[in-house]
């Protein structure tokens, strides 16, 4: 039971939902938590709580301006693998930016294997805490610090988005500060940048 | 036997108990030459209401203490927003600005340029606070005295307020990690314990006084505007 990797579905289509769960539950590998039917904020702080590894997310749910940023938003919410339902309305660039994606005709043995898949990629190196900030994410925290937003960050430094939340997410689980202003006074004391440069 | 303090019990008694009750009772306008009483007692002599006073000591002091429907309906808001103002009080006029004095001889061996750049975070933080106890003394006690005199005040409903009530913990504990990890070593340390204990003695108020403020201010108040219609 254990070691069933649990996941929550947030999917509008009642009947795409309970098929979706019953292929994953048949598997005998994920078990489905909940299942959301949108994406509101009674959602959101349920899905805070439960920190699943695995969420599958209809990009439909979200307005068509802020399906490129779903990705991010849930990042902000639980570390969960995010991988989207193809399907009609959903283009392939939106697709691009999620950890994968599963298609309505996909069997259930590709299923199973892509959410693995996407399992075993995610990044391991946000693990420990307390520890020494990496040269990458000693360069965001200059950033940051000089008042940069992730947009200008991830096009100054040719990185997506996506991966400057993980550093920043990163930054704050080592050194134990959230606010920017913490973190411009944290630079400071650590000499990675001087008065002037404010 | 769960925990929970009754109006039979001295002052003294639940300040042995958990001393920083002190502030509470103070907050609420009663000396600590009462503390002989019991807590009914000394709330007669002061003109509180002892469900509410008594309520404030118990949330403050055992989290696990969750108010019920009926300890809502019987408190006595005035003696709520006088508390809330008193901590409010407190907060600007002392704790502060003694943070404010500490930090500053803490410092004092860092160099202007660092010293000026944690003062200035310091700083900002403080005001944002000052501005948030601002907010609720001009916009939302007065409010709620309106109700209390049978007007209903038109643009504004204490969802609002719950709505737009932030945290303002974020700041205070960034403040903490960096005194606690950050500081240079010039810094004496037994200044810096002595200031750590001003930042979590203030963390663990605020944070009591937000609970008081989203779960017993803002339900009652809402108890009030149902009455009203």
């Amino acid at each position: 039971m254990e070691n069933r990797k649990s996941v929550a579905l947030i999917v509008p289509s009642d009947i795409v939902a309970r098929g979706l769960g019953s292929i994953l539950e048949e598997s005998g590998e994920f078990h489905v938590e909940e299942v959301f039917h949108d994406f509101s904020k009674a959602a959101e702080s349920r899905l805070r709580g439960l920190d699943p590894d695995v969420v599958v997310i209809d990009p439909v749910v979200l307005d068509f301006k802020s399906r490129r940023e779903g990705r991010n938003m849930l990042l902000d919410i639980c570390d969960s693998i995010v991988i989207a339902l193809d399907g009609p309305g959903v283009t392939e660039d939106v697709l691009k930016l999620y950890d994968g994606s599963v298609s309505l005709y996909d069997r259930q043995a590709d299923l199973v294997r892509k959410l693995h898949g996407a399992l075993d990629t995610k990044q391991p190196e946000a693990v420990s805490d307390g520890g020494e900030l990496s040269a990458r994410e000693k360069e965001i925290l200059v950033c940051v610090a000089k008042g940069m937003l992730n947009k200008e960050i991830a096009d100054k430094l040719n990185l997506s988005i996506y991966t400057v939340i993980t550093h920043r997410k990163n930054i704050t689980r080592k050194t134990g500060i959230k606010t920017v202003a913490g973190l411009t006074v944290y630079a400071l004391l650590n000499n990675l940048i001087d008065m002037n440069s404010l | 036997m769960k925990d929970i303090f009754t109006p039979d019990m001295r002052l003294s008694d639940m300040i042995d108990m958990n001393y920083s009750l002190m502030q509470v009772i103070s907050r609420m306008g009663m000396g600590l030459g009462l503390a002989g009483m019991s807590a009914g007692e000394a709330c007669r002599q002061c003109g509180l209401d002892t469900h509410t006073f008594m309520l404030v000591c118990n949330v403050y002091s055992f989290p696990e203490y969750v108010p019920s429907q009926e300890d809502i309906a019987a408190v006595d808001i005035s003696d709520i927003v006088r508390y809330l103002r008193g901590s409010h009080a407190y907060y600007t006029g002392r704790a502060l600005s003694n943070l404010e004095s500490s930090f500053n001889c803490l410092l004092e061996p860092c160099g202007d340029g660092r010293k000026a750049a944690i003062m200035k975070f310091f700083v900002d933080y403080k005001s944002e606070l000052e501005k948030h106890f601002a907010r609720e003394e001009n916009e939302v006690f007065p409010y709620i005295e309106a109700l209390q005199n049978g007007r209903r005040p038109e643009g504004y409903s204490i969802d609002q307020f719950e709505e737009h009530h932030e945290s303002v913990d974020e700041k205070l504990e960034d403040m903490k990690n960096i005194v606690m990890k950050y500081l240079p070593s010039e810094c004496d340390s037994q200044m810096r314990m002595w200031v750590l204990v001003s930042v979590y003695g203030l963390r663990d108020d605020l944070r009591r006084h937000t609970y008081v403020e989203d779960n017993i201010l803002v339900p009652a108040v809402r108890n009030l505007e149902n009455d009203g219609e």
